[in-house]
């Protein structure tokens, strides 16, 4: 079949919260919106399989005062406080704006209940509001590279149609990108698509990315099946003979270590019967997805043990992605616009996870800006969508020499043995980092060298090119920051410098640079 | 994993092959769809919610592709009990009714894991957030 080409002013790639809200927010400024997606909008990305609950404070100045400083203390010094007050500000009004397409129901005490949203209901939505506003939505149409003008300013993106298996081009005044962070294919529910593409397009094109070594998250589930955690906030932990083992509860650092030892001497088991007695009747109504993995495996999830794991969420519920530059979430890339999980949440996270409130009001606020951001400058834009343009893709597109069979598959796993195992993740140490950026540096020289994808093939090419550029991002990102601060842990240098309360940047595809960002504003300042 | 598709349920509607956010499912030759990549399925189960004739079971391990007992799965009640949970198809005008409590009870969970904890450990206090 014919390759596809298309024009747009606004082109969203990406199929989760984030591109449904920038494609929404575009689209009532009446541009003429675009969105592909790798997957189907309404089941893709890890919106759909979870049930965000959004950071949710009222206007009332005090309330949201109180609320921003807890947040900004425990974002150890990288939040950004007016940020803050703008995301939480945007999803107070915008969400229920959503009450058209998405079953609002009661909140218990007389009111209606915003905040927490299903997530295949919230996708839905999304996408029929989208639908109604004129957007033009591609599933199953994932990007692999970027367009560019000759001045180096986004033109557009191409990608292949993997259902009509054919490739297509988009020129477009602006392009947001929009897809998600980067699991490192842990098996982290939702996530198989969610491979770093959008940064790996983004950095080829000159974007720079921040908060890359905040990356260590971690989600409990069953060994079998990566699920939402609703029910085992409660559980106990046993060894394979029976013993209780000691794990302190939470979800932080203390708890994951404790976890992680525990696995050190073999499988762990859970217990939920603490759990809250209400949810053993109405687990399946609240989150329905959880319980047929347990009951499909004849395993009576509330009064018998089964084994937990614990799934990497990488750049997912960890903070870093790429740089924004202005208030719109411009890139430092001219026309380039970053949403959600494919952007850094440190502005309002600071060096923790945002997961659990942050991400989702983040992920919607930031598309919401980033719609209107792009559809304003494609506005003002005289260029038109022809001219020449440069394809900005390289690795796994066009080899650097001769090509020839790489594995996709073994480039994957180096890069998830160097990001995903606990004990390297939990006790960051120089050497095993140093060691790591080795294995790494090796895998995707191959890749840049010899591996070409033709057809369909290119869609996973990219994905395995965009896990390995990913891990050497949050790996090199965690060398460079000699203490631990937040969700970065450094067995080497347990403390928290002061000195070093500063974003750290990322770049480069090849020849990897970071820069702390305190610096690089004293170098402009010089 | 995507285990089975029921052919006698299958309407051939083609809404798993489209809702497939992995591209696990090919349109069939007839028309039941054809699992063509079960090495990219995720076992998210987003085909199971969005069949609507009932006719596909997801077996419940990630790891490794099972073997299932169509017979079993039908006798069990398993086959489109997730969708009649999600409150999908079934004409339920409220089915989010009851969602409010997922923050309640994910902090009463956590708050009973903070008590038992202190009971055995008095000298320990929960990390700040
Ligand atoms: C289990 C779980 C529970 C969570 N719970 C909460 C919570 O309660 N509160 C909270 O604030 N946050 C929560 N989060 C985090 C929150 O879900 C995310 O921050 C949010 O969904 C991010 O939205 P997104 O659109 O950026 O990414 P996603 O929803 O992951 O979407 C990424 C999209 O990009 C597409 N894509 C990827 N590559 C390409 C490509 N090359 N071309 C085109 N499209 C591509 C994918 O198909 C997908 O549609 C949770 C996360 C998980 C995993
Ligand atoms: S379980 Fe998910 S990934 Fe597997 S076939 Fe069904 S929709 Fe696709
Ligand atoms: S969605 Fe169900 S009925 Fe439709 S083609 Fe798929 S299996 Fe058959």
């Amino acid at each position: 079949m014919s390759e596809l080409k298309l024009e747009a002013d606004v082109l969203v790639i990406g199929g989760g919260m984030a591109a449904g809200w920038a494609a929404i927010a575009a689209a009532r400024t009446g541009a003429r919106v675009v969105l592909a997606d790798k997957g189907f909008v309404g089941t893709s990305g890890v919106t759909a399989t979870a049930g965000p609950n959004h950071w949710w404070v009222p206007p009332d100045p005090a309330q949201r005062e109180a609320a921003i400083s807890r947040r900004f203390q425990s974002g150890f010094g990288l939040a950004d406080k007016a940020w803050m007050a703008r995301v939480i500000d945007t999803t107070w009004r915008i969400l229920p704006e959503l009450a058209p397409y998405y079953p609002f129901s009661r909140d218990g005490a007389g009111g209606t209940f915003f905040s927490g949203v299903r997530g295949p209901e919230y996708m839905r939505a999304l996408r029929n509001f989208a639908t109604d506003l004129g957007v033009r939505i591609l599933d199953h149409h994932p990007a692999l590279e970027l367009l560019l003008h000759p001045d180096g300013s986004v033109a557009g993106a191409a990608g292949y149609a993997r259902l009509e298996r054919r490739n297509w081009s988009i020129r477009a005044g602006a392009v947001v990108m929009a897809t998600g962070g980067c699991a490192f294919r842990s098996g982290l529910i939702g996530s198989r698509g969610n491979t770093g593409d959008g940064c790996l397009m983004a950095v080829e094109a000159g974007a720079e990315l921040s908060g890359m070594e905040f990356s260590v998250a971690y989600t409990l589930s069953p060994a079998w099946c990566s699920t939402r955690t609703l029910p085992y906030t409660a559980a106990r932990f046993f060894d394979v003979d029976g013993n209780e083992l000691d794990i302190p509860p939470g979800s932080g650092a203390e708890h994951l270590r404790g976890l992680a030892a525990a696995f050190r001497g073999g499988p762990v088991y859970a217990d939920l019967r603490d759990a809250p007695a209400p949810l053993r009747t109405i687990l399946g109504r609240i989150q329905p997805a959880t319980a047929p993995p347990f009951a499909r495996k004849g395993v009576r999830l509330f009064d018998e043990r089964f084994e937990v794991k614990l799934f990497g969420e990488g750049t997912i519920r960890g903070t870093g992605g790429l740089r924004i530059a202005d208030a719109h979430c411009q890139t430092t890339v001219r026309g380039l616009f970053a949403a959600g999980d494919a952007a850094t949440r440190e502005l309002i996270a600071g060096a923790t996870s945002g997961g659990g409130a942050q991400n989702s009001a983040w992920a919607l606020t930031s598309g919401y800006e980033a719609g209107e951001g792009a559809a304003t400058l494609a506005r003002k834009s005289v260029r038109g969508n022809d001219g020449p343009v440069l394809r900005a893709g390289r690795t796994a597109l066009r080899p650097a020499a001769a090509a020839k069979t790489v594995d996709d598959g073994a480039a994957i796993a180096v890069a998830a043995a160097q990001i995903l195992p606990l004990d390297k993740a939990l006790w960051r140490e120089r050497e095993t980092l140093e060691a790591s950026q080795l294995l790494l540096d090796q895998v995707w020289a191959e890749l840049v060298a010899h591996r070409q994808a033709e057809g369909l093939d290119q869609v996973g090419a990219r994905e395995a090119a965009a896990i390995v550029a990913t891990a050497r991002w949050c790996n090199f990102a965690a060398l460079a920051r000699p203490e631990s601060r937040g969700i970065h842990l450094r067995a080497d240098a347990p403390r928290t410098l002061p000195e070093l309360a500063s974003r750290l940047v990322t770049g480069g595809t090849d020849a990897l640079w970071t820069r702390f960002e305190a610096d690089l504003q004293a170098g402009a300042a010089a | 994993m995507i285990a089975h598709i029921f052919e006698d349920l299958c309407t051939g509607c083609n809404a798993c092959v489209a809702a497939c956010p992995d591209h696990v499912l090919d349109l069939g030759p007839a028309t039941v769809p054809v699992i063509a990549r079960l090495d990219q399925c995720q076992t998210c189960f987003m085909c199971e919610l969005y069949c609507p004739a009932d006719a596909i079971f997801v077996a419940p391990d990630q790891r490794a592709p099972e073997h299932v007992d169509p017979a079993a799965i039908l006798a069990s009640g398993q086959l489109g009990q997730m969708r009649r949970d999600q409150g999908w198809g079934t004409g339920d005008a409220d089915p989010l009714r009851e969602y409010w409590r997922l923050g309640p009870l994910l902090m009463e969970g956590a708050q009973r894991a903070v008590d038992r904890y202190k009971q055995s450990h008095p000298e320990w206090s929960p990390p700040e957030r």
